[in-house]
């Protein structure tokens, strides 16, 4: 009887040591220290001659292969050697890099994850490091603007537009002076182009889409720093998708048996719908046939309103060579680089010397510029993700829902995390 | 001299096998270490590190291990399962959704993987490898694989809602359809809305009307979807079962005048125990840490109806940079999980006490 439990012991003691080796080995090997506390804020800059990687989410190829040829040629030039990796989960393998302590140099970096990586040190703010500084829209800074640390430079951004299908325009007898400019005319035009098996409008089931109607409402998210989910505007926004959701003019995509409004567009299942800049693209590369009109949202009640989504170029606080980073970055956001990379794969140059340019190589897409005058923002408080997450899992049944209890709960989540 | 050395030699080894057995259990351990360290450490350590940030404030950045990870007690645990905030609504939902999924997955798999394991273990069947085989087949193909098949067969236009189209019946929009397949059917009964007693009260910031809305119908589909690729490996444990039983007892039965429903539940079933436990328990455990399907497949989508706890976890360390949270997800899953099956073996133990 002794025996046996004595070898357990041993056994139990075997495993012990081994478990203590192993975290050892993990301590040193597995996870590295963060350095010390250059973290957040910091100025100095590593510097050393380490390659570069770079981390980009792809929207396909035509994005990797600009990208690559971008940094190949900073590369060429500054004999520092970068190297572009496409992720197929961006977020995951950022935060096992930012775990491990070997996070990718640069990356593409969501203004909504920005906060949560601020916090825990894994990034090093360089905005007021950069020469170009000051030619970036002021609303993409503020964007990426924590704790009034500017961390860092928006690499393009996109808003949203009305997408019209021309052929279904047309053939409803419509003209280019019947583009709705109030809702009052696109309610109108939207039961005019609306058949049995076509909605007039459409767009995915998602604040991301729907929020733009609670904006031109004077409501929003997170309007000057202040949760106004609740107000009036959003409600009055929400209430007037319902009702076109209930009588049928309005659809979500995912109801119409499409994965998204272009794909809507395309198929010919809805003849408008709100969708951003990668929407000329990816009807180009599927659907080359058909022929569409970008236009402004209409105004509603309180004037006009939309989205506006970016990324940045995120730099790691882990990073050894920082300063060549920068100095990547500063060429990828160059006036002529950013032409390029919006020729290349769709969004608009984030800096205002470039919008000249912009505006006369697609005179057609002007109003996704035009749209930045006003554009709101998705909000960007750590932990706004899950809210949003939250308020879109609750707009997917709208159309049956109670629209005060939607923006209610919206509200008292975003209170929650308010800063 | 040599005595007093043994003598000696045997004091010192007090309570290890003399002669030529010994150094046999230092032998056994150099045998075993390398199962040993592999086992602690990719799955010991892992474990207790986890353990440890879910009582810690890790920010997710450096090791969880450094000094300046500091321990908050049950703080973790109190915001998804008592903090009142979106944390513990959403532990709620996922709760919610797999709860009725091992509601249904469970009995459903386990009886289909029966009744085909006693189709072919029937002697008189025909081309029975064929048939194994074909029931097997799913088990082994990547659930990756079978997700996105399955996204195509119930997509709004898909196969399975164009064979409904033709027998007459409009088919929902299957992996975007959030509302609870029992919500529909009280709709369907006039009933819209719950009485006050369960829409007034609730448990983890779910109602219990709420509780009650039954799987959405894009669960639904993941439901269909488990038991097709998981009743053939069960099937095959039945049939191990089956082949374990002599066939004497049954002969015994026959004589006695049972007929074969009689005897099924009679005889087989109760000699199958052991392997229903197994079978119950394997698919207790797989279905409670469902990740992979919602992964590739929603999201946790349409409405949350698909969030699961596994999938929760992931949502709350990776992307939301809740890591202690996130690990402590896991840690009550894994206390559900062991209640679970504590509580299955207890109404599964026989009836007398023998084994």
């Amino acid at each position: 009887m002794t025996r046996p439990s004595h070898h357990r012991l041993a056994g139990a003691g075997a495993l012990l040591a081994a478990g203590a080796l192993a975290l050892t080995a993990c301590g040193g090997t597995g996870f590295d220290e963060p350095a010390g506390g250059a973290s957040s804020g910091g100025t100095e800059l590593t510097s050393s001659d380490d390659a570069l990687t770079v981390l980009i989410g792809s929207s396909g190829d035509a994005e990797t292969d600009a990208v690559t040829a971008a940094v190949d040629a900073w590369s060429q030039e500054s004999g520092v050697e970068a190297e572009v990796q496409v992720a197929n989960d961006l977020p995951q393998q950022l935060s096992q890099g930012f775990a491990a302590g070997s996070p990718p140099d640069l990356f593409y970096l969501a203004p909504e994850a920005l906060a949560g990586y601020a916090d825990n040190g894994s990034l090093q703010a360089y905005g007021d490091l950069l020469e170009n500084k000051d030619d970036f829209y002021a609303s993409l800074v503020e964007n990426f603007t924590v704790d009034d640390t500017f961390y860092c430079a928006p690499k393009d951004f996109s808003t949203l537009a009305l997408v019209i299908n021309d052929e279904l325009w047309a053939a409803a007898g419509l003209t280019d002076d019947d583009v709705p400019t109030t809702w009052d005319e696109l309610s109108q035009v939207a039961q005019e182009l609306t058949t049995d098996d076509r909605a007039g409008l459409a767009f995915g089931a998602e604040y991301q889409r729907v929020g733009t109607f609670m904006a031109q409402a004077g409501g929003g998210l997170v309007v000057d720093g202040e949760p106004v989910a609740d107000s009036d505007g959003s409600v009055e926004g929400l209430e007037y998708v319902q009702g076109h959701l209930q009588d049928g003019t309005f659809a979500y995509a995912a109801d119409l048996g499409a994965g998204w409004g272009g794909e809507a567009l395309g198929k010919g299942l809805a003849a408008m719908v709100i969708e951003g800049n990668w929407v000329t693209g990816a009807l180009d590369n599927d659907f080359p046939d058909v022929e569409f009109t970008v236009a402004e949202l209409p105004a509603g009640p309180a004037g006009p309103g939309t989205l506006q989504f970016t990324n940045c170029w995120g730099m790691a606080a882990d990073s050894p060579n920082q300063q060549a980073a920068l100095s990547l970055v500063e060429h990828l956001t160059s006036t002529e680089q950013q032409l390029a990379f919006s020729e290349a794969f769709g969004p608009m140059p984030s800096i205002e010397s470039a919008a000249a340019d912009w505006t006369e190589a697609n005179p057609d897409l002007t109003a996704f510029l035009d749209g930045a005058q006003y554009a709101q923002f998705p909000p960007t408080w750590a932990g706004a993700t899950d809210v949003v997450t939250d308020l879109n899992a609750q707009l997917e049944s709208l159309e049956s829902g109670d629209v005060a209890a939607i923006l209610g709960t919206a509200q008292s989540n975003l209170e929650a995390i308010a800063e | 001299m040599s005595m007093s050395a043994l003598a000696s030699a045997r004091g010192a080894g007090r309570g290890r096998r003399p002669g030529l057995r010994r150094g046999e259990a230092v032998a056994g351990w150099i045998f075993t270490l390398p199962v040993l360290v592999i086992l602690g450490v990719f799955l010991l350590v892992p474990v207790l590190m986890a353990l440890w940030v879910s009582f810690s404030d890790w920010s997710g950045r450096g090791s969880p291990l450094s000094s300046e990870v500091g321990f908050v007690g049950f703080d973790n645990y109190v915001a998804v399962t008592t903090g009142g905030g979106l944390a513990e609504r959403d532990f709620g939902v996922a709760l919610r959704n797999n709860a009725w999924y091992v509601l249904l997955v469970v009995p459903l798999q386990t009886a289909l993987a029966l009744f085909l394991a006693v189709l072919v273990n029937r002697a008189v069947l025909r081309g029975r490898g064929i048939f194994r085989t074909a029931f097997y087949f799913p088990s082994v193909t990547s659930s990756v694989a079978i997700t996105v098949l399955w996204l195509f067969l119930f997509s709004t236009s898909g196969v399975v809602n164009t064979v409904l189209a033709r027998l007459g019946i409009a088919g929902p929009n299957w992996f975007n359809e959030p509302s609870g397949v029992l919500h529909n059917l009280l709709r369907t009964l006039g009933v819209d809305t719950g009485p006050q007693l369960l829409t007034g009260h609730g448990f983890l910031g779910l109602t219990w009307w709420d509780w009650l809305a039954g799987p959405s119908v894009a669960m639904s589909a993941f439901v269909l979807m488990a038991v097709f690729t998981t009743s053939g490996t069960f099937m095959l444990l039945f049939l191990a079962g089956l082949q374990n039983i002599t066939p004497e007892v049954e002969e015994a039965a026959m004589v006695d005048g049972a007929n074969a429903w009689q005897r099924f539940w009679r005889i087989t079933l109760p000699q199958l125990r052991p392997t229903l436990f197994t079978v119950l328990t394997l698919g207790l455990i797989g279905c409670w840490q469902v990740f992979d399907q919602i992964y590739t497949g929603t999201q946790g989508g349409p409405g949350k109806t698909t969030l699961t706890p596994a999938y929760l976890s992931y949502q709350s360390a990776f992307l939301s940079q809740e890591w202690g949270q996130g690990a402590a997800i896991a840690f009550v899953l894994f206390v559900i999980i062991v209640l679970l099956t504590v509580l299955q073996r207890w109404i599964l133990r026989p009836a007398d006490g023998v084994r």
